[in-house]
């Protein structure tokens, strides 16, 4: 599988093959990721860790990823307050942190910036969130969890809830599990519910979604329920919040209903969509899902960096 | 079979004839040729809203301009807007060269993206770029954000 030297921005640019692929070497990393097993297999090579708007867990996991494997981490979160307020463009500031390490990890507030980033990069760059654009490493680490915990991703139900209109990695994760012939429910009030457009796509790969607004009509169903963050900041009304988020709150009277096997999970972090009793149950699931992140971004930096393991 | 409506309009001698303009965007096609009273010292003809039969459309829109040649970008242009569109060279009355608009698989400095929050509309040295994901009616992809273009003619550059 040819991932030496690729860019990894969006879901475009990856096959179904090429899933596969990064998932099973994942599986590969989980000991090293663990720390139970060693080896430098990216000894020498430098990530340049640039991260334009806070993310502690994807930050964190992309530096913990890179030291499991031997590669030095340059950080250069700091950029935000130096050079962007003197109003260099993304573009030279790319230009600039590539001469400096091996392969270029990007978090940034606008839409598109990874692509950007790429162009002008002669080094590889990941993609790690760009504003309510995609976020493919969180889109194959929630794979991962998926497929490890269920063995195959083929026929699952997948359910997601919560914010599925502002939430980048909903659209990423939908169009993803859309390749691998997946039943999607969608379980969002009309107002959060996926963009059209997201919808149409998921369609024209064979997709065709279930809406629903309602929770309890469907979690039974599930084998695989996605829970995400609803924010206050969507409402404009705090009342109309209140209601929305008491409606999908997770907790084990929501889960009476639920497949024995059906797994809980959640990019983190979480404020009260899941409530705590849930974490001691088989359901929950979104710890390990935090977890994935090492051995997913290692099995990324090494195919992409043509490490060995 | 010739539209009756087109023989209302004059004929030119030498110019250009873009017909089968989706019906209300002859307006939109003008402004992407750029012309105004001021700018132009030949005639611009406009047929709006006349009957047609071609594809089982009702109505189309017409335009004819006098002693005027299209180059490619304006040709891509209109294909955003009008992509059943056709253009006729005409030399000497008669019509030396016709051919119909098409977009190719990419769109490249032409519209800017519809999304506020894009990166090619932060004042990054980019031009925006599009996957043509359908010709007819358009449907853009921004190769940058990856969101679908919304309303094209008003974001024509
Ligand atoms: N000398 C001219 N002056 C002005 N318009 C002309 C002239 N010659 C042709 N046209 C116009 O150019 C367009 C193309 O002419 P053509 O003869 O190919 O039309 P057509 O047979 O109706 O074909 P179509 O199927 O494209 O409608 C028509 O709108 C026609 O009216
Ligand atoms: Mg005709
Ligand atoms: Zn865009």
């Amino acid at each position: 599988m040819d991932f030496y030297d690729k860019d990894l921005v969006s879901i475009r640019d990856l096959t179904k093959d090429q899933i596969e692929y990064i998932l099973d070497l994942s599986k590969k990393m989980v000991p090293y990721a663990r720390g139970e097993k060693v080896k430098r297999a990216l000894d020498g090579k430098i990530l340049g860790n640039l991260f334009f708007e806070p993310s502690t867990r994807t930050k964190l996991s992309f530096e913990s990823a890179a030291y499991r494997l031997g590669c030095d981490v340059i950080d250069v979160s700091e950029m935000s307050m130096t050079s962007i307020a003197k109003g260099e463009t993304l573009a030279d500031t790319i230009r600039m942190v590539d001469a400096y390490c091996d392969v270029i990890v990007l978090r940034h507030p606008f839409e598109g910036a990874a692509r950007l980033a790429a162009d002008v990069s002669e080094n590889p760059v990941i993609n790690a969130g760009d504003g309510a654009g995609s976020h493919p490493t969180q889109m194959l680490l929630d794979l991962f969890t998926m497929k490890e915990a269920k063995g195959s991703l083929e026929g699952l139900n997948v359910t997601m809830v919560g914010d599925l209109k502002y939430g980048r990695t909903v659209h990423t994760l939908a169009q993803a599990l859309a390749n691998f012939g997946v039943k999607l429910t969608l379980v969002a009030p009309e107002s959060l519910q996926m963009p059209h457009d997201i919808v149409d796509r998921l369609k024209r790969n064979g997709c065709v979604p279930k809406k629903t607004s309602v929770l309890e009509d469907v979690i039974g169903d599930a084998d695989v329920l996605y829970v995400t963050r609803i924010q206050k900041e969507r409402f404009p009304d705090p009342a109309e919040y209140q209601k929305v988020a008491g409606t999908y709150r997770i907790d084990n009277a929501m889960l009476r209903n639920a497949k024995d096997d059906m797994m809980v999970m959640h990019p983190l972090p979480r404020v009260n969509e899941i409530a705590t009793e849930v974490d001691s149950t088989p359901h929950a699931k979104y710890f390990q899902q935090a977890f994935n992140g090492v051995p997913v971004r290692m099995a990324i930096l090494c195919a992409i960096l043509g490490g060995d393991i | 079979m010739k539209d009756i409506a087109d023989i209302k309009i004059p004929p030119i001698r030498n110019g250009t004839v873009i017909d089968h303009i989706e019906n209300g965007q002859a307006l939109n096609v003008l402004k992407i040729l750029g012309v105004n009273e001021n700018n132009i010292d030949s005639s611009i003809s406009i047929g709006m809203h006349v009957p047609t039969n071609k594809d089982g459309k009702k109505w189309k829109d017409i335009v004819k301009l006098e002693d005027m040649e299209l180059d490619e970008t304006t040709v891509s242009k209109i294909a955003l807007i009008a992509p059943e569109a056709t253009i006729s060279i005409i030399r000497d009355y008669y019509i030396a060269e016709k051919f119909a608009v098409k977009l190719g698989e990419k769109v490249v400095g032409l519209v800017r993206c519809s999304n506020p929050n894009c990166i090619t509309n932060k004042g990054e040295p980019v031009l925006p770029q599009f996957f043509v994901e359908n010709r007819n009616p358009p449907r853009l992809r921004c190769v940058y954000c990856d969101r679908t273009l919304l309303n094209i003619s008003d974001n024509l550059i």
